[in-house]
């Protein structure tokens, strides 16, 4: 009887999973297989795929327009985590407290979050930081003629970096969440302690808070890594100026999809699938250093 | 006594100021909207002088004799084919996982929960290939169908976390009176789940609705253009000189964002801890 019924659940289980099942075998596990053998030839969709071996890969760390292209993806990603994650924590410890208005400014913060990895905010940005745009507007004033930005290589980069910091509502909201699960008491005994609130923050708070800092930062890594609306909106499409924002996903765009260069498309998709990898790889090897379990 | 009514009003002061200067840019795009072309990008205003709606008209025309509305249906038809493929499959995949004891069950959770780490890069060729020979390159199918197969591993996580708290009783009461796991499921899970319904619905929502990478990817008919696409093709077929329309256009374009926002914003914020607080 009770192996009978074990037997039961077994079919029973696969039953309720067979749709995530032949998904999992027919959209993601045969792709990828499939997108690491192309990785070794030359496809291009019309033709049949011809073996290149290592080619792909060699050619990548020969190509300046790659090398470009990951160092602008590296210098994207690294800046705009720690700012946005830092925002994130420094606005939900200031709108933790339930006083009133909190709701809507908390609502307020999180907006920027909601509609940021639109086209429509993205053509807003690609205005806002144009040559007669809001920011050269403003700085006018001061008797500043700003350039335009987003077409000028030292700077274009810098507005999409803004763009991504702007949107640290999701993470902020997060925060929120598990800052409401630290116990009061704590604060209180700390207080009669003598502990003053940036004492409070450094000693109850932030070491408390570290297991979601560590989940916020492998999924930001993870998420900004594949931006791609921005950059292609902002620069036309072209990753321009001088590829100043040809962030990753954006060349793998141009590669396989206009280019029709699949093969190399496929190479580059494996050494991100690698570099993420590694980075998230890194953070878990650290977190026993900084992150902090009850 | 004063001194802390001080301290209060300067804390919503400044929380005031810093919240205004964020959503700035996007009421100064609200107000450029409803602006004549002459005073739209001449003032940091926020009150449009005098109030215009010529560009929200000239821009609902849209392109090439097809106008917003099919871009709106097509945005909408996509959002609710995913939808239900969302939930469909996550909440069988959830069930699963939170309810059915099964020797398998630890193993296809762990490769669900990877596959939520991969980039979507990886697979990206092969699924375009794939679609292209099945003749499904400029039809909505690559981008609806995937969802039907629980695709992303998000939804799953949200299901199985919200089953695992429905109380054990129910099901053991339920049992003793005969019933088994598809009774189970649909008369007593699936109305429970109404919650995680909600929420998956709205998170599939948002991210479709301001998904452009696959519908690019995919779609290329005009006809078959969702608004994300449409106000890509309006930057470059009117270059500079339709501004006034292009940001009417990207405001309604964000007005269902907005909306879900204000409806649901209890689910929206059980979404997004969803995945950190219980896991």
């Amino acid at each position: 009887m009770r192996k009978h019924l074990t037997n039961h659940n077994e079919l029973i289980g696969h039953i309720f999973l067979l749709p995530w099942i032949l998904g999992l075998f027919g959209l993601t596990l045969f792709p990828m297989i499939a997108s690491l053998y192309l990785s070794f030839t030359h496809y291009d969709l019309l033709t049949p795929a011809r073996w290149a071996g290592l080619g792909n890969y060699i050619q990548l760390f020969g190509d300046p327009k790659f090398l470009k292209s990951l160092g602008v993806t590296f210098r994207f990603v690294l800046i705009s985590v720690p700012f946005q994650l830092a925002f994130a924590l420094l606005v939900a410890v200031v709108l933790k407290r339930n006083r009133r208005g909190v709701r809507i400014y908390r609502a307020i913060y999180y907006l920027p979050s909601l509609f940021g990895g639109s086209v429509a905010v993205a053509i807003l940005w690609r205005r806002i930081f144009g040559k007669d745009g809001l920011v050269n507007l403003v700085l006018g004033w001061f008797g500043i003629k700003g350039v335009s930005w987003i077409t000028t290589p030292s700077t274009a980069l810098t507005t999409l970096i803004i763009l991504a910091i702007w949107q640290f509502g999701s993470s902020m909201v997060i925060f929120l969440a598990s800052l409401k699960q630290i116990p009061q008491d704590y604060y209180e005994a700390a207080s009669i302690d003598g502990a003053g609130k940036v004492r409070q923050f450094f000693s109850i708070t932030l070491p408390l808070l570290t297991p979601m800092v560590f989940f916020n930062v492998v999924m930001t890594i993870i998420s900004s890594f594949q931006s791609f609306t921005p950059s292609y909106i902002v620069s036309g499409g072209t990753g321009g100026p001088l590829d100043a924002t040809l962030l990753y996903s954006l060349y793998i765009y141009i590669k396989g999809f206009t280019q029709f260069q699949m093969g190399y498309a496929s190479a580059m998709a494996w050494m991100l699938l690698f570099i993420i990898g590694a980075f998230t790889g890194l953070i878990f090897l650290s977190a026993k250093r900084w992150v902090f379990y009850e | 006594m004063k001194k802390r009514m001080w301290k209060n009003a300067l804390f919503h002061i400044l929380i005031i100021l810093t919240g205004l200067s964020m959503v700035y840019p996007l009421l100064w795009m609200l107000r450029s909207s409803f602006s004549d072309r002459t005073k739209m990008f001449s003032s940091v205003s926020l009150w449009p002088d005098p109030i215009v709606l010529s560009n929200y008209a000239e821009g609902w025309r849209g392109l090439s004799g097809i106008t917003f509305s099919t871009f709106f249906l097509n945005s909408f038809l996509i959002v609710l084919l995913v939808m239900a493929g969302t939930v469909f499959s996550s909440i069988l995949a959830g069930y699963a996982f939170a309810r059915v004891k099964f020797r398998m069950r630890g193993f296809w959770f762990t490769i669900m929960m990877g596959t939520m780490m991969l980039p979507l890069h990886v697979k990206l060729v092969p699924q375009y290939i794939v679609f292209y020979k099945l003749g499904w390159v400029n039809t909505f199918l690559p981008l609806a169908v995937p969802s039907f197969f629980g695709i992303n591993g998000f939804f799953i996580f949200l299901f199985t976390q919200f089953m695992r708290g429905i109380p054990q009783e129910l099901d053991e009461a339920a049992t003793i009176d005969g019933c088994h796991h598809f009774q189970l499921f649909a008369r007593i899970h699936v109305p429970l789940s109404v919650p995680a319904i909600i929420t998956a619905s709205i998170f599939a929502f948002l991210w479709t609705w301001n998904d452009f990478f696959t519908q690019m990817l995919y779609l290329s008919d005009i006809k078959k253009f969702t608004v994300a696409l449409a106000l890509r093709m309006f930057i470059d077929s009117q270059g500079q000189s339709s501004w006034g329309a292009l940001f009417a256009m990207s405001i309604l374009s964000l007005i269902p964002l907005f909306v879900m926002f204000i409806a649901f914003q209890k689910y929206l914020v059980e979404g997004i801890t969803a995945g950190s607080i219980k896991g």
